[in-house]
């Protein structure tokens, strides 16, 4: 498939000495909901506008969906929202899409129908034809994220979408973001909520002045490896001697309870169909994937010490 | 090309639809419109006393000159009104936006920097130039009807106003892509007021002969050719007889047409500028 996004050694000096992006390589598969992370300052937003046209690359390259970010017309199809926004905010709710999705190029018959839809989206039908100024940050969140998806787009960029929003915008920016992965739209999440990438995201970069340390899935980053921790009506030396062919490690926890360490989740009901024809009996089976931020604090340096790196 | 015009033509639209939401507009031609009445009452009781006072065989001489020297004196309060509101409404229009990163959500869809200066611009160029000729023709009306004085050239004068109108609008346009609101208003009225006081300087250094300070004052409506082309506009607006004495109505040294072609020049000149410098610009 070919990549939404792509960027070789992309590069950004201010004032030719402040480095904010020392040599950004990535690639986004198209239809991936992907994770952008990094401590601040680690040049997540100057990427991300240097991939929207809105910083100009020092040095380096970048494609959306093929084409250079210098083209206006590479961002035809792109959506984004901003992370300090401020809107027209003397525009009417309705108006402000309508704008929008004219620079983006809908027709109007598009518009007509589309904004309606895009209101209902994130519950906005009512406020439609109010002010933006009397809008509250949280509304004004959910008519940018509509704005960044009006047009379909086929790549979305939304920079700490989340950010200030109630447990119940949180989890309509999910549902947006659900959503768009389901028509096939190519999400670039930018977010200090980790938990919510974990949850959204298909795969994530790990950045630290402006390089890629490690990209991939999460059971990729974290070496494929899960934790299971099993609660069994007895533990005998037989059976710990049995459980050692299916896990890495095996460590005692408790009484009867014990800690594996396994290459994979699919090891799991094998596990538990041969303890139960052991005659054992499973009280627990519970995985631990090795959390988001576990694995941030491990990859940005943190001292994280093993037993914190389990949920 | 369709695709940069359509783009232009959707920033011409929302600066119209802005200058009316602030209210922009309505207070400009609110200003303007009493200013208008209030010309016209003015102008209509002065035409009573002088049929009342002035002798038959001298009053068609005496209400000409009356009308071209109110005429001008009501265009310069017209003319004065043109320039702040151009400077007013465009001075933060591109820095306000990137100050409140409201240019993120625009400058990231499919457009050009430049033709965000452009849609701007002519929808500023528009306001302005509607602006201009209502409030001419108001006042010119008025004269017209009341006095029945047609000044020598309406329509020079007219559009002389109008690339005044323009001509702000382009360096405060383009000030607005490089400096922040303030020092972009700072600077512009700074650029007002030099050559406001040079063209002083140019009619003094005219009326006792000063090559140095004609220079001077020529220099500084180089910088801004606003008080210049106004006071070419004036020349428009009153028989050669008037001119000579020193008012802002009154015109001892007027620019020559070289300066309009100057002035064009600047407008356009700025407005490629301003377009330039804000697709350099990292926001």
């Amino acid at each position: 498939m070919a990549n939404a996004i792509e960027t070789f050694e992309l590069r950004k000096v201010y004032n030719e000495t402040k480095v904010a992006v020392q040599s950004l390589t990535m690639q986004v598969g198209q239809g991936e909901v992907f994770g952008f992370l990094g401590p601040n300052g680690a040049g997540k937003t100057t990427s991300i506008k240097m991939l929207l046209g809105l910083v100009r690359p020092t040095a380096g390259s970048a494609l959306l969906l093929g084409r250079p970010v210098s083209e206006p017309t590479a961002r035809r199809q792109v959506g984004f929202l901003p992370e300090h926004f401020r809107f027209h905010e003397w525009l009417r709710a309705e108006e402000f899409l309508d704008l929008h999705g004219q620079l983006c190029g809908m027709s109007r018959v598009d518009r007509i129908q589309r904004i309606p839809e895009m209101l209902e989206q994130v519950g906005l039908t009512e406020v439609a034809r109010k002010p933006l100024s009397t809008f509250s940050k949280g509304m004004l969140q959910r008519i940018g994220l509509a704005m960044a998806l009006l047009h379909r787009p086929a790549v979305v960029f939304l920079d700490e979408p989340t950010s200030g929003l109630d447990p119940f915008g949180r989890l309509l920016v999910r549902d947006a973001i659900r959503a768009a992965r389901d028509e096939g739209t190519t999400v670039f999440l930018n977010s200090h909520l980790l938990g919510e990438v974990e949850v959204t995201c298909d795969r994530v970069a790990f950045i630290r002045k402006g390089q890629v340390i490690r990209a991939g899935t999460i059971p990729e980053l974290s070496g494929g490896l899960t934790r299971a921790r099993l609660r069994l009506d007895r533990l005998t030396p037989e059976l710990l001697a049995g459980l050692a062919q299916w896990a890495n490690t095996v460590e005692p926890m408790g009484e009867c309870e014990i800690m594996l360490s396994l290459p994979g989740e699919d090891r799991l009901p094998e596990i538990n169909a041969w303890l139960v024809g052991q005659g054992v009996r499973v009280y627990a089976l519970v995985p631990h994937q090795l959390s988001l931020e576990a694995l941030f604090l491990q990859i940005m340096g943190g001292q994280a010490s093993t037993e914190e790196l389990t949920s | 090309m369709i695709q940069s015009l359509h783009q232009i033509g959707v920033i011409t639209r929302l600066t119209f639809r802005e200058a009316q939401r602030r209210r922009l507009l309505w207070i400009g031609l609110g200003l303007g419109g009493a200013f208008v009445i209030l010309f016209a009452l003015g102008f209509y009781f002065i035409y009573q006393d002088t049929v009342q006072h002035v002798s038959e065989s001298y009053r068609s001489e005496a209400m000409r000159q009356a009308s071209a020297m109110l005429l001008t004196a009501g265009m310069y309060v017209i003319n004065f009104l043109i320039v702040m509101i151009t400077v007013l409404t465009s001075v933060g229009s591109i820095s306000s936006e990137i100050s409140s990163n409201t240019i993120h959500a625009i400058a990231s869809k499919p457009i050009r920097r430049w033709e965000i200066v452009m849609g701007k611009w002519l929808g500023f160029a528009t306001m302005i130039t509607i602006y201009t000729v209502l409030m001419s023709l108001a006042l010119m009306g008025v004269v017209l009807i009341i006095g029945g004085y047609v000044p020598p050239k309406p329509l020079a004068a007219l559009l002389i106003l109008v690339l005044e109108g323009l001509a702000v609008l382009s360096v405060t346009l383009f000030g607005s892509t490089l400096l922040s609101t303030l020092a972009n208003g700072v600077v512009v009225f700074m650029l007002y007021g030099v050559a406001f006081i040079g063209g002083w300087v140019e009619q003094i250094g005219v009326i006792v002969n000063s090559q140095v300070a004609r220079d001077l004052g020529i220099a500084s409506s180089l910088l801004l050719p606003g008080e210049a082309l106004w006071r070419l506009a004036a020349s428009c607006l009153q028989p050669p007889g008037l001119m000579g004495s020193i008012t802002p109505f009154a015109v001892a040294s007027q620019p020559t047409q070289a300066f309009v072609v100057y002035s064009l020049f600047y407008t356009l000149g700025l407005l490629l500028l301003g377009m330039w410098t804000l697709s350099q610009r990292d926001f």
